[in-house]
């Protein structure tokens, strides 16, 4: 059953990609087609995981070709099934969003590439997360690279657009190739490509090479997550993508990284060293502060979610970082807890990650603009929009009681509990990473008061915000389900936390929900003996209840009193969008007190006729210096620059100086044939 | 059953009647002490309710820029701040809503106000407004590292995040907080009590038209009963936060359970060390100046040390 349902969602995504392509000529069949075959694939792939997820089994799908070394043998375990919901899920509201998204490119874009890239990129991510040979995971993620390359660049004759789609090329194999390297030193170890016999390898190698494995995978895992500091293609490649594709890159391909690691560092480690833990624990803070200081910054719509991105990579990454530290020193229980803080606060952060980006798609259609400063009162021209919006923002910020709150409360509890496990100095690190998380959660809502706040509020900074249309009804029927969603896993925490038992189970050994869940259901606790709890359905419950008995009728009744007038504004009279406060303006204070960190740089020119007082025109320049590309990844460029050049010598073009390279390598290499 | 269920009744509402009902009065103490402190004869300790009374009264102006988030904020800091009061225990060491939330959850119901709060301050599109929002935003997120450790440390101790916990086994050592790690703790949420109450020398909570406000620029465009759920809305943030510091911190008179007798004594207990706190208010208030905005981050980084100091303490002493 299971396989069936998995197998016919992917092959109904690859007839959509074949249809498409056969329609290249007639784009709005070609659009219907891709779309419905998208939404097609993506309910058969989620029911196949609900399927998987609940009867708690693994199931092994074998294809009728390949040999044993190169097997394509697919496998659907319950983590792979966890994955495989969370893209099911997303995907499936993008493609019902791309339905009205894409339509405004049917006469100018070829939707039929557009829709094979599309439905190639979906199934090549089921089977990133299901292949369990390193040889077809490989294929997949190569698959999955390239078409997501090929929808990067999808808006090729903007140079801002191939150059982010070749800074994703190059990054992205850059961890390919450090992934390649890991999976053969397993394979070497392990004589076998199957992931079946990598369970628990790693652990049994040499400690030099067992660390040196666990980088390999951290990094090359790491590139694709946007982990710092190799995380810099991230904020370029996903504001230029097509704003349903920064969706699903935000809110899944992403998330193959974080996948990766789970399945290296649960499933092939057993109890790592405790240094493991404290390097993934270490960087998932500096993501996760980094990322928000930078979304800070940005009034780019779509680059603000991008960096946030990163933020709550750093977030999931605490909580692996923690769980591996609480494997270490041999506490199954708090490990559980927190692998399921991470893992759930992955499938948040795909569901209001995927909303944020499809409700700035639906802006930067309506308004021609990435840009925060030339939007403003889009409630009022775009209200479901603005509803869905502000829904993905609470839920980003972490705030009750919604679906980011609960995950990030249960990232506290784990690195609370922490502190405890050793006498040591390490653990210290818990709560200082518990603090940096409260810095990083309340930046992130200081950033999304301004991401929400400056485009969909006060009065329209520009002509086209002040025309902005609402999104078609598909767009808006997408952007609901996900805001839905939001709610749902916010409310249905205590029934959404049983989804993890079998995961833990595989990788711990214990089913930890029971202890989880306390009060008929009603509240959750982080499993230990006196822990807090917290009941979001509740808290939401009362809110209704109150918002219901008071608030609505006493509102209504002020409402009679009430006159509609002009801003007081401290009595200055005529605001206009002028006068209103910018995202510039908003995050200066934090400008201010992190200069050493953005070195920001501005400059100002005014042009006055007579006095400097009364200038005709000004132009005000500010810009902060992107740290990492500067001090890392410049110099870097020049090393390796200046490398070639040196190389540059023995490539001098004449054919008998290659024969002879070719020759001498011949010998070199028969030589080291007969030594070993 | 049905008797428990009916003294629980009684303990929730007693609680969200003293939440509503003290909340201003506390206000108004510190009012009029500041005002005794500082030789002014100030407004009787009763101006609060009036004010509130008045207001509720009266009409009120809606600015034509605002949205629906306008109209919704005044509910949702309204509902959230009651909400986390009710988490809280004043009284007697169980909190009627302990099941809801934790310390944690309190932090964050306070923030979700405080994110409507901003939205509604860049919803009129007055400048003034932005700016209490920008500067509201940054300070709150700036303060809450160092609350976070605070709460770190007072959990770590009682082994739980729950408040009901907390306060339990704080009752047992009357005298705990006298450990370094308490004193620490307690100074370190202390200041960002401060910051986050908007009081002196952090935010002005006296100033209505200066460049220098912050809380009061956000909320310049509401009038009428908006104003009134807003400014209530405030002062009950504030009890909360002052309730919360001296029950963890200084369980005196902080009842085990609810009983007839002993939730008066409790309540008693409850005001004096309010009084007591109030007084404390006052005398940082009168005697610093309000901080330059750029350098309340040094105070926060004073609060995030102490708080750091306080978690080396529970392990050091």
């Amino acid at each position: 059953m299971i396989s069936e349902l998995f197998l016919s969602g992917i092959i109904v995504w690859l007839a959509g990609a074949a249809a498409s392509l056969a329609l290249w000529r007639r784009p709005a069949a070609a659009r219907r087609v891709s779309c419905a075959a998208a939404l097609a694939g993506s309910l058969l792939d989620l029911a196949a995981s609900a399927a998987a997820i609940f009867s708690g089994t693994s199931t092994v799908i074998g294809l009728p070709f390949g040999n044993p070394v190169f097997s394509w043998a697919i496998r659907l375990d319950p983590l792979s099934a966890y994955f495989n919901l969370t893209l099911a899920v997303l995907a499936a509201a993008v493609s019902l969003y791309s339905f009205g998204y894409l339509r405004e490119m049917e006469g100018c874009r070829n939707l039929g590439a557009f829709g094979f890239f599309y439905n190639l990129l979906l199934p090549s991510l089921a089977l990133v997360f299901t292949a369990s040979n390193a040889f077809f995971f490989l294929v997949a993620w190569e698959a999955m690279a390239l078409s997501a390359f090929c929808l990067i660049s999808f808006e090729h004759e903007k140079e801002k657009t191939r150059h982010a789609g070749v800074l994703f090329f190059i990054m992205s194999h850059a961890g390919t190739g450090l992934l390649l390297i890991a999976f053969l030193l397993l394979a070497s170890a392990g004589g076998s490509l199957d992931f079946a016999n990598f369970h628990l390898l790693a652990s049994q190698m040499p400690p030099l090479e067992q660390g040196a494995v666990f980088l390999l995978f951290l990094f090359g895992f790491g590139v694709k997550a946007g982990l710092v500091p190799v995380h810099i293609w991230l904020p370029e490649a996903h504001p230029v993508a097509p704003s349903n594709i920064s969706a699903l890159m935000s809110g899944i391909v992403i998330k193959t990284g974080i996948y990766g690691m789970a399945r290296v560092f649960f499933d092939f480690y057993g109890p790592p060293p405790l240094w493991m833990g404290t390097v993934v624990l270490g960087l998932g803070v500096v993501s996760a502060l980094l990322g928000v200081l930078y979304a800070l910054m940005e009034h780019d719509l779509k680059r603000l979610l991008a960096w946030h991105s990163i933020e709550n990579i750093g977030i999931i990454l605490m909580g692996f970082g923690a769980a591996l530290m609480f494997r270490s020193l041999g506490q199954p229980n708090l490990a559980a807890l927190a692998l399921i803080a991470a893992l759930y606060h992955t499938f948040n952060h795909a569901i209001f990650k995927g909303l944020l980006f499809l409700g700035a798609g639906s802006v930067v259609q309506a308004t021609h603009t990435r840009n925060m400063e030339k939007m403003g009162g889009l409630i009022r021209r775009m209200p479901v929009t603005a509803l869905c919006f502000l829904v993905g923002a609470v839920a980003i910020s972490g705030l009750p009681p919604l679906n980011g709150f609960v995950s990030e409360w249960l990232t506290y509890q784990a690195l609370l509990a922490g502190f405890g496990t050793t006498q040591s100095l390490t653990r210290l690190m818990f709560p200082i990473a518990g603090a940096l998380l409260a810095l990083t959660a309340a930046l992130a809502a200081a950033c999304f008061v301004k991401a929400f706040a400056i485009p969909f509020l006060a009065l329209a900074r520009s002509d086209e915000a002040a025309q902005a249309r609402e999104a078609s009804p598909s767009m808006r029927a997408g952007m609901a389900v996900l805001a839905v969603g939001c709610a749902a896993l916010g409310l249905g925490a205590t029934w959404f936390v049983r989804v993890f038992d079998p995961i833990t189970q595989q990788a711990l050994g214990i089913r930890a929900s029971s202890a989880l869940v306390m009060a008929r259901g009603w509240a959750l606790s982080p499993g230990t003996a006196h822990g807090g709890t917290i009941s979001t359905a509740g808290i939401a419950l009362l809110f209704l209840l109150a918002g219901a008995a008071f608030a609505l009728p006493l509102a209504m009744r002020w409402r009679r009193c009430s006159v509609t007038g002009p801003a007081w504004d401290c009595g200055q009279p005529g605001l206009t969008a002028d006068n209103e406060y910018t995202a510039t303006a908003f995050s200066k204070p934090l400008r201010m007190i992190f200069s050493a960190l953005y070195r920001p740089r501005r400059e100002i020119q005014a042009e006055y006729e007579v006095s400097p007082y009364y200038p005709s025109a000004i132009r005000f320049e500010n810009e902060i210096e992107p740290t990492f590309v500067m001090r890392i990844y410049v110099p870097l460029w020049e090393r390796v620059m200046a490398a070639a050049n040196r190389m540059k010598g023995i490539q001098a073009g004449s054919i008998n100086l290659y024969l002879a390279y070719i020759f001498i390598a011949l010998i070199l290499l028969l030589l080291f044939g007969v030594r070993g | 059953m049905n008797e428990q269920m009916i003294t629980r009744l009684i303990e929730n509402a007693t609680q969200l009647f003293l939440l509503l009902a003290l909340a201003p009065l506390v206000t108004g103490v510190i009012r009029t002490l500041k005002a005794r402190l500082q030789t002014r004869r100030g407004p009787s300790i009763f101006q609060p309710y009036r004010d509130l009374l008045k207001l509720f009264r009266k009409g009120m102006v809606i600015p034509e820029t605002a949205s629906w988030i306008f109209a919704a904020t005044p509910w949702v800091v309204f509902f959230s701040t009651i909400l986390a009061g009710l988490m809280i225990p004043m009284v007697a060491a169980v909190a009627p809503f302990g099941l809801l939330g934790d310390a944690l959850a309190v932090i964050y119901l306070l923030g979700l106000g405080r994110f409507f709060l901003a939205l509604s301050g860049l919803d009129t599109g007055s400048s003034f407004g932005g700016l209490g929002s920008s500067r509201e935003m940054t300070i709150s997120a700036l303060a809450e590292p160092a609350m976070m450790l605070a709460i770190f440390t007072v959990a770590i101790g009682a082994g739980s995040t729950g408040l009901t916990e907390i306060a339990g086994v704080a009752i047992g050592q009357n005298w705990r907080f006298l450990a370094p790690a308490q004193m620490f703790a307690f100074a370190a949420l202390a200041l960002v009590l401060i910051a986050e109450t908007g009081r002196i020398p952090v935010d002005n909570p006296a100033t209505h038209l200066e460049l220098t406000m912050i809380h009061e620029a956000m909320i310049l465009e509401y009038s009428g009963p908006y104003l009134a759920l807003v400014e209530w809305a405030a002062s009950i943030k504030q009890l909360v936060l002052m309730t919360l510091l001296i029950n963890c911190f200084w369980p005196v008179g902080l009842q085990t359970a609810w009983s007839g007798f002993g939730a008066l004594q409790g309540i008693g207990w409850l005001l004096a060390k309010l009084l007591f706190l109030s007084c404390a208010i006052v005398l940082i208030e009168t005697a610093n100046a309000k901080l330059r905005l750029f350098r309340v981050p040094e105070l926060l980084a004073v609060a995030f040390t102490l708080g750091s100091l306080a978690l080396v303490s529970t392990f050091l002493f």
